[in-house]
């Protein structure tokens, strides 16, 4: 075994390989660039090599200085992670000339298999199914039309080079054939350097299903079962889970063959994924391998129990698989939500900047699930604009699914994320959906299900009901602290009267537009508390709950009538509580009901209509403007082009207007929530 | 005996009926609440008493001997906000518009003097037409009554002022002479001639709103230290205000009792200074990691931003917290930053309220328009406060303490008790670079030269260690110790006695 590999990564994936080879006895050595000088995988490494400045093309693309790094260190091996050069056969190759170990499959697979043309090629010969398209190369954009009308409408455009989204473009029609093709070949020249496209069939109503593949040097080859990984928003994937709620024995067998015998075809050594599409009859057809981790590998080993990481390292070695395929036992479910630096809220725009308070769920087994959390971010530490806006995947395995999701949506509710925007409402909000839970998935769920974009979670009364009975508890709390009521403290010390004062126990709690009229009733310091709402009557309170809340507190657990367990996020403010759970952020007021009924009389301040304007969503630069002053503008219609991050964004019309003024210019570097123009009614 | 009981009873209805139900209906149709519901939200249940519920005007002109209503335009008395007293009176808007006639001024004098002799806050919820007219003189002499008590009663007890409407002319001066103006957006505006006077003596044409209301004294004018949306949350900040203060400057300080640890670790603090001196970042996320449960009353939030003024509690006992924030203008001081934290700073100081300094700042601001306006009579003006100040100070260099900025934000010098400084500060006669081109101006030609020369007065100054061996800081300590570090330090500092030669008073530089 190797006594020191450097990792050529950063992030969670740097942190993730990190822990395996410290239990294993392998020194470690990270990487860094100058904007993770302080970043968590170099603090965990054993030792750490300066690459650069921040951009990945001036550091963690650059073979030539991890080379030298692994020479400086005396790393024998190096471990790619996923992204970066994890893909890239002639930094492969340099290594091994270099006499350093890949840890990954020989340079000849990966390249066969980077490329989508000849991977398909090579699949379809190796007897795997494979989606009908256009194999060639498309010389321009009216032969692009030309071949997505012979494989028939709809059909995805694709960079040759592409992976993760990018340069990847669905076009029902031929003008939209037209513009998928030029946008995706000036994407793939300007992110992958390659601009060549192909074509083919768009599957209908699509699963993205993966197999999990792992080989040794040794010719042997085995699949881990598959994971689903159909949650994807723009053909980014955000909620993975393993196994697939759609999948029977039978299919499950006869892909994990095709996958061993491509991976064979191609002589694949160590952990691989390939990729199918999957519709609704069960019908799987080859979409491309990855000849890497992958990112939603937790889920994997959550039900084999295999450390995956462990098993690429052995068979980097040289070591022979210990297991066999009949080895291999899916054991429980396990769920992946992939947590994101971007605003849910805007439109899930990429958000940059410090983070504040980073508090993720404790990880461990409890109960009956086991809660991960693989990250490489802490508190005060910062997302910055250069990288994947990743900032952890929070992973539960339970020993179905539905226990799987019950852990999921609890550890979401516990997470604890200020300082960045964040999509951990918006995974809350897809958890907590019906179809979610029976598992009716597609690629275009989000899309489906979130058309008009994410605006939060609407709960219902009962629940609404629940969290006023918890906040006016919380308002008890904190009023009944000593400066606010010293005398009661000190006749509660001599048990002249129970724990609650009745001058604070009775509150109004306003929720939106609804009110609850909340009476705590006796509570002994052990029991849970007892509350009505509404007309208080004799007998049973309405609602019993248990509480662990002190005043000021910003994670707090409750205890519902049902035994259920809530995680509250709670923010103080004056007049009662920022109150987030189960994706809906609420503004709770808990007021004295006197107060509370003079609430009606203040005036409704409605803000600033902004559906009258489009704002810049993010900073970044405008590249194009399609419209002039005077322009009538369709629902849907092109608008601007604002870069940033290096992504095209296009910003759209929402609604039929005419365009009444135009404030920016093309070239115009504008900050977020700058007004582009002003529009008035048709 | 039964009958004089009910009609007391009736009495009094009458009285709480103010101007009567339509205009209450028309003070409601406008958003706002009458003077009587105001107290029902400040003041915990039950606990208002009031004085004057009886008093009548005693004009006789323009036909005001026909219009005699209980009371006189004004609810006076005292009640309790989560238990401790308070003096209040709040204007009815419904009777005579609110305007102010001698009785009604007679009113607010008692309870001003009430407030004075027991040792209360006073807080006044204006909402007022202006003078009354019909009484001329008479209603004139009552304003200069209460602005003489104003002025007394100032540093004797806190004085709270809350426009919840028209406040204009003459009328200004009251709250203008306390220690906190709150007000209620879009439904309150101050100013000293109205919008029609304005247009026929300036030619301008400006709204009330415009002229006078919360964004203008908020924001430009820094008349207001905070505006709400609408009469219950603003009542509400007041009652969250009145809970930090202490209720005169002999009282003691308030404690909140807190499970937040004394000694709790911030680890994220080590990570906030960028690694370049030229990016900023949040102050408050300082203030409030160090704050008992992250709570920060902020004071003239929306007002040069480049010096943070509020309260917080720290172990329980509130303390005022001054930061540069560089965010804003590098945090530099400048005209509107030193009189915002001066007169913050002077407020903690008469009613003992402890001082804790964050500082990060680069200088004062340069420039014509700070030097005609005279900035440096108003950088005085901080430098004055600081140094006069008895109460305890404790400072923290977070970052950049530069040239005569570090002097004035509680240095040792200016007797500030407990200095400590973060091992990013930097503490020296100015910026690194500024220094090298003035030390070595014959070189300014040659960039590596100055490059080289700016490494080396880097090296000797820019961190806290030459200031320590002097001795001017205390200790350089850990930022994720600060909040236990700072507790401590004022723990020390709780019998802390100062001498003050004998005086007048002081001539602070206004």
């Amino acid at each position: 075994m190797f006594k020191k590999i450097l990792i050529a990564n950063r992030g969670e994936i740097a942190c993730r390989v990190i822990k395996t080879a410290r239990k294993m006895g392998i020194a470690t050595v990270a990487v860094y660039s100058d904007a993770d000088r302080n970043a968590l995988h170099v603090r965990m490494a054993d030792e750490a090599a300066h690459i650069g400045a921040g951009p990945a093309n001036q550091s963690y693309l650059l073979g030539d200085k991890i080379i030298a790094a692994c020479k400086e260190t005396g790393a024998e091996a190096v471990h790619p992670g996923y992204g970066f050069l994890s893909e890239n056969a002639a930094f492969c190759q340099k290594l091994t000339d270099a006499g350093i170990k890949f840890i990954g499959p020989g340079p000849k697979a990966i390249e066969a298999m980077g490329d989508k043309i000849t991977s398909k090629k090579i699949a379809a010969e190796a007897g795997v199914s494979t989606v009908p398209g256009h194999m060639g190369l498309i010389a321009d954009a009216d032969e692009a039309i030309r071949i997505a009308t012979e494989i028939g409408y709809p059909v995805m455009i694709k960079a040759s080079a592409g992976g993760g989204g990018k340069g990847m473009r669905i076009a029902w029609n031929d003008a939209e054939a037209k513009e998928g093709f030029e946008r995706s070949k000036s994407e793939a020249a300007s992110s992958f350097g390659d601009d060549r496209i192909f074509i083919e069939k768009f599957v209908t109503d699509p699963r993205h299903v993966e197999i999990q593949v792992l080989a040794d040097s040794h010719g042997n080859c085995l699949y881990l079962g598959e994971r689903e990984c159909s949650i994807q928003r723009r053909n980014q994937k955000v909620i993975e889970e393993a196994p697939s709620p759609f999948l029977d024995e039978k299919t499950r067998k006869a892909m994990g063959e095709q996958a061993v015998a491509l991976a064979q075809a191609v002589g694949y050594e160590s952990a691989g994924t390939v990729e199918f599409i999957v519709d609704g009859a069960k019908n799987f057809y080859f979409l491309e391998m990855n000849t890497r981790l992958q990112v939603e590998h937790p889920v994997t080993e959550l039900i084999t129990g295999l450390d995956l990481v462990e098993q690429m390292l052995l068979v980097a070695a040289g070591e022979k698989l210990k297991l066999k395929q009949a080895d291999v036992k899916l054991d429980g479910w396990a769920i992946e939500s992939r947590i994101y630096a971007e605003d849910p809220y805007r439109n899930f725009l990429p958000s940059t900047g410090r983070l504040t308070r980073y508090r993720p769920p404790e990880e461990g087994e409890a109960d009956e699930g086991i809660v991960r959390n693989d990250t490489g971010v802490f508190e005060g530490g910062e997302i910055s604009t250069f990288y994947d806006p990743m900032i952890a995947k929070l992973c539960t395995w339970g020993r179905n699914r539905e226990q799987a999701i019950a852990a999921m949506a609890e550890a979401l509710d516990e997470f604890e994320l200020e300082g960045v925007g964040h999509n951990i409402p918006f995974l809350s909000a897809v958890l907590g959906q019906e179809r979610f839970r029976e598992g009716r998935l597609t690629t275009g769920y989000i899309a489906e299900e979130f058309p008009d974009g994410f605006a939060g979670v609407e709960l219902g009364h009962a629940e609404l009901e629940q969290i006023a009975v918890f906040a006016a508890a919380m308002r008890y709390c904190d009023l009944i602290v000593p400066l606010v009521s010293p005398e009661w403290a000190e006749r509660i010390e001599r048990e002249e009267v129970g724990l609650l004062d009745p001058a604070h126990a009775r509150q109004a709690v306003l929720i939106g537009d609804e009110r609850f009229d909340v009476t705590l009733v006796g509570a002994a310091p052990d029991s849970p508390i007892g509350a009505f709402v509404g007309q208080e009557v004799d007998g049973e309170p309405t609602h019993r709950f248990g509480m662990d809340y002190l005043p000021g507190q910003k994670l707090v657990y409750a205890l519902d009538t049902h035994d259920f367990t809530w995680g509250l996020k709670v923010n103080r403010r004056t007049m009662g509580y920022r109150v987030r759970t189960r994706g809906a952020d609420l503004d709770v007021k808990v007021l004295p009901p006197h107060v509370a009924d003079l609430m009606p009389l203040m005036p409704v301040k409605t803000p600033p209509d902004l559906s009258r304007m489009l704002l810049c969503p993010m900073p970044g630069q405008v590249v194009r403007l399609d419209v002039t002053e005077g322009d009538v503008v369709e629902d849907g219609q092109a608008l601007a082009i604002v870069e940033a991050m290096k992504m095209e964004n296009v910003l759209r019309a929402t609604k039929r207007a005419r365009v009444s003024v135009v404030h920016a210019e093309v070239g115009d570097n504008l900050a977020v929530d700058a007004v582009i123009l002003e529009f008035e009614d048709v | 005996m039964q009958d004089i009981i009910e009609a007391l009873e009736a009495k009094r209805a009458h009285a709480r009926l103010g101007g009567g139900e339509k205009r209450i209906e028309t003070q409601h149709a406008k958003g706002k609440l009458t003077a009587r519901e105001r107290l029902d939200v400040l003041l915990d249940p039950g606990s208002f008493e009031e004085y004057g519920m009886f008093v009548a005007h005693r004009s006789h002109d323009f036909g005001m001997e026909k219009q005699i209503i209980p009371g006189d335009g004004v609810v006076t008395g005292w009640g309790t906000i989560n238990g401790r007293q308070v003096y209040v009176f709040s204007q009815d808007f419904t009777v005579f518009g609110g305007s102010l006639s001698e009785t009604h001024a007679q009113k607010i004098c008692k309870i001003m003097d009430l407030a004075v002799q027991n040792g209360a806050p006073i807080i006044g919820l204006n909402d007022s037409g202006g003078a009354r007219i019909q009484e001329g003189v008479a209603s004139l002499g009552g304003y200069a009554e209460v602005f003489w008590r104003n002025a007394r009663a100032s540093g004797a007890v806190p004085q709270i002022s809350v426009i919840m409407g028209p406040c204009a002319g003459g009328a200004v001066y009251s709250p203008a002479m306390t220690d906190f103006i709150y007000m209620v957006r879009d439904t309150s505006y101050m100013f000293v001639t109205g919008p029609d006077v304005v247009k026929t003596v300036t030619n301008e044409v400006v709204t009330a709103e415009e002229l006078g209301g919360a964004t203008t004294h908020t924001q430009k004018s820094s008349v207001a230290d905070a505006a709400f949306d609408n009469d219950i949350e603003t009542l509400m900040e007041v009652r969250r205000l009145v809970d930090f203060l202490p209720l005169s400057a002999t009282a003691e300080l308030p404690n909140l009792p807190t499970d937040d640890a004394f000694d709790r670790r911030e680890d994220s603090l080590d990570t906030i200074i960028p690694d370049s001196a030229n990016v900023p970042y949040d102050m408050h996320e300082i203030v409030t990691k160090l704050a008992d449960d992250g709570e920060f009353l902020e004071i003239q939030r929306e007002h040069a931003g480049n010096i943070l003024t509020g309260f917080v509690r720290l172990d329980g006992d509130t303390v005022g917290v001054v930061a540069n924030q560089p965010m804003v203008l590098a945090g530099c001081l400048d005209i509107a930053s030193s009189k915002k934290a001066a007169r913050f700073v002077r407020f903690c100081d008469a009613f003992n309220i402890p001082i804790l300094t964050l500082v990060d700042v680069p200088g004062f601001l340069p420039g014509v328009a700070q030097e005609y306006g005279g900035i440096i009579k108003h950088g005085a003006k901080l430098l004055f406060a600081y140094a006069q100040a008895t109460v305890p100070k404790v400072t923290v260099i977070t970052r950049k303490a530069y040239g005569g900025a570090y002097d004035v934000m509680a240095s040792k010098h200016i007797r500030a008790d407990v200095n400590y400084a973060w091992p990013s500060a930097e503490i020296a006669v100015m910026g690194a670079k500024g220094a090298a081109e003035i030390l070595y101006r014959s070189e300014l030609g040659d960039a590596e030269k100055i490059a080289q020369r700016t490494k080396d007065y880097e090296d000797r100054f820019a961190n806290p260690f030459v200031a320590a061996e002097r001795g001017f800081i205390d200790d350089v300590i850990m930022p994720h110790n600060t909040r236990r570090r700072v507790i401590r330090a004022f723990s020390t500092l709780k019998n802390k006695r100062a001498q003050v030669p004998v005086k007048k008073h002081d001539n602070i530089p206004l």
